[in-house]
């Protein structure tokens, strides 16, 4: 047959886009359970990274069930929700709903330190989202301990928001003022004045990720400030 | 298919690109990644392995159909091949080594775009058999890697004193910790990694004279 006929283009082309798409569909199907796993995994290890458990994607799933003793969906009132699954909340959808209507999930982590709060949040960074997984003792003030990631920050750059000494920093800092107002945790650049007891250092070169994040942790903290300040009280 | 699997003339294949035909320093083709990429080595590495991977497989692919691409649409074949390989790679690296996905997460898509991939397919796996097509994407895909792991370990051995994650300039040599260095905080952003490409570019001309054009 001619290889220039308008004829054979278009078969060839046909027969190339089913075959393709049928490769590339089966394969999808056939790998989605073990990637829907690894998320899960994932995401249970960076929920245990955030009261200081570090674990591996093999005991992930044990540790969590040992440690996670209880969690459940609050509203911004601070009311416990009934019927949902904290652990399926999707954050990202929650984010755009009106105030009222958000579904916050907390998890709860009996640590050899005590009980723990833990708060999943979400924002964005410079190139794309960035989220986290951060826990606060009992006062529901001091921060225990911080989780972030991020899908893709520049690396050496913004992507070090992912680094232990990043998260590390955050250890110790408080969310409330003296007198009770939520002020989150500020990230500072070089040389900007803020209370040390409510800020860490930021990343030089990563400011607008920073910022992202300093935005998320505001935003997010104050979604649950109810929450909290049932708690406290 | 007479030449023996690694006579003289398809091992040039693998050895020319590393030197005197680089994607990188010569055909100044992939510029883009390798300034994305290399500011640390690890993300480096990984994406020199990717694109090999891809650039090898695609080349065969595209040599085996050779004699049956309709030519008029034949770079639509050549991108559908790449896409479609891509895509396997990303979903395969999501599956079964998901820490190796998440450090890569946007650049293996950009593989894509890689304009070495487009060129190897184009200027060479359309009229060569698939054996010597394979050999041409190894040695193009190598060709890139070590400049990129090149100018990968530099931006990170004097931007963050460390490699592959691991600190190699001791801690108390720092200013902070009152020792008299400061990284490079230059060596992190973009524009440097063009000035190391310059520089190997440079040092490469100066030891082979063929290359300098009148």
């Amino acid at each position: 047959m001619d290889r220039n006929s308008n004829t054979y283009t278009f078969i060839y082309a046909a027969i190339m886009v089913v075959l393709v798409a049928a490769i590339l569909a089966s394969v999808a199907m056939a790998l989605k359970d073990r990637q829907n796993k690894n998320i899960e995994v994932e995401k249970k290890q960076n929920i245990l990274a955030s009261v200081n458990i570090s674990s591996t994607t093999s005991d992930a799933e044990k540790i969590y069930a040992e440690k996670i003793k209880n969690q459940y969906v609050i509203n911004t009132k601070g009311e416990v929700v009934e019927g949902e699954d904290a652990f399926l909340i999707d954050i990202r959808k929650e984010k755009s709903k009106k105030a009222e209507e958000k579904l916050l999930p907390v998890f709860e982590c009996q640590t050899e330190n005590g009980l723990k709060y833990i708060f999943p949040m979400r924002g964005s960074g410079l190139w794309g989202p960035v989220w986290g997984f951060v826990s606060l003792n009992e006062d529901m003030n001091t921060i225990y301990g911080a989780n972030f990631d991020h899908q893709g920050e520049t690396p050496g750059l913004g992507a070090e928001i992912s680094t232990t000494w990043f998260q590390e920093s955050f250890k110790g800092k408080r969310i409330f003022d003296d007198t009770g107002n939520l002020i989150s945790i500020t990230i500072t650049k070089a040389g900007q004045e803020a209370p040390e007891a409510h800020s860490v250092d930021g990343i030089s070169g990563g400011t607008i990720t920073s910022k992202g994040l300093e935005n998320m942790l505001l935003e997010d903290f104050n979604s649950y400030k109810e929450f909290l300040k049932k708690k406290k009280s | 298919m007479s030449d023996p699997l690694f006579s003289k003339k398809n091992l040039t294949l693998l050895t020319e690109p590393l030197n005197s035909s680089n994607p990188i320093t010569v055909q100044v083709l992939g510029i883009c990644s390798a300034l994305a990429v290399t500011a640390q080595l690890k993300p480096a590495l990984v994406m020199a392995l990717s694109v090999m991977a891809v650039l090898a497989f695609s080349n065969v692919i595209i040599s085996l159909l050779r004699n049956t691409i309709p030519n008029r649409i034949r770079i639509i074949v050549q991108l559908v091949v790449v896409a479609a390989l891509v895509i396997l790679v990303d979903l395969i690296l999501k599956a079964y080594v998901f820490d190796v996905s998440k450090q890569l997460s946007v650049f293996v898509g950009l593989i894509i775009t890689n304009c070495i991939i487009m060129g190897r397919l184009e200027a060479f796996a359309l009229g060569n058999r698939p054996w010597q097509s394979f050999l041409d994407g190894i040695g193009n895909a190598a060709g890139y890697g070590w400049i990129l792991v090149v100018v990968g370990f530099f931006r990170e051995l004097l931007g963050s004193g460390s490699l592959l994650g691991y600190q190699i300039i001791p801690e108390n040599w720092y200013l902070s910790n009152g020792g008299f260095y400061e990284n490079n905080g230059m060596m992190i952003l973009p524009p440097m990694a063009l000035i190391t490409v310059g520089v190997i570019i440079w040092v490469q001309r100066s030891r082979n004279r063929k290359l300098i054009e009148d």
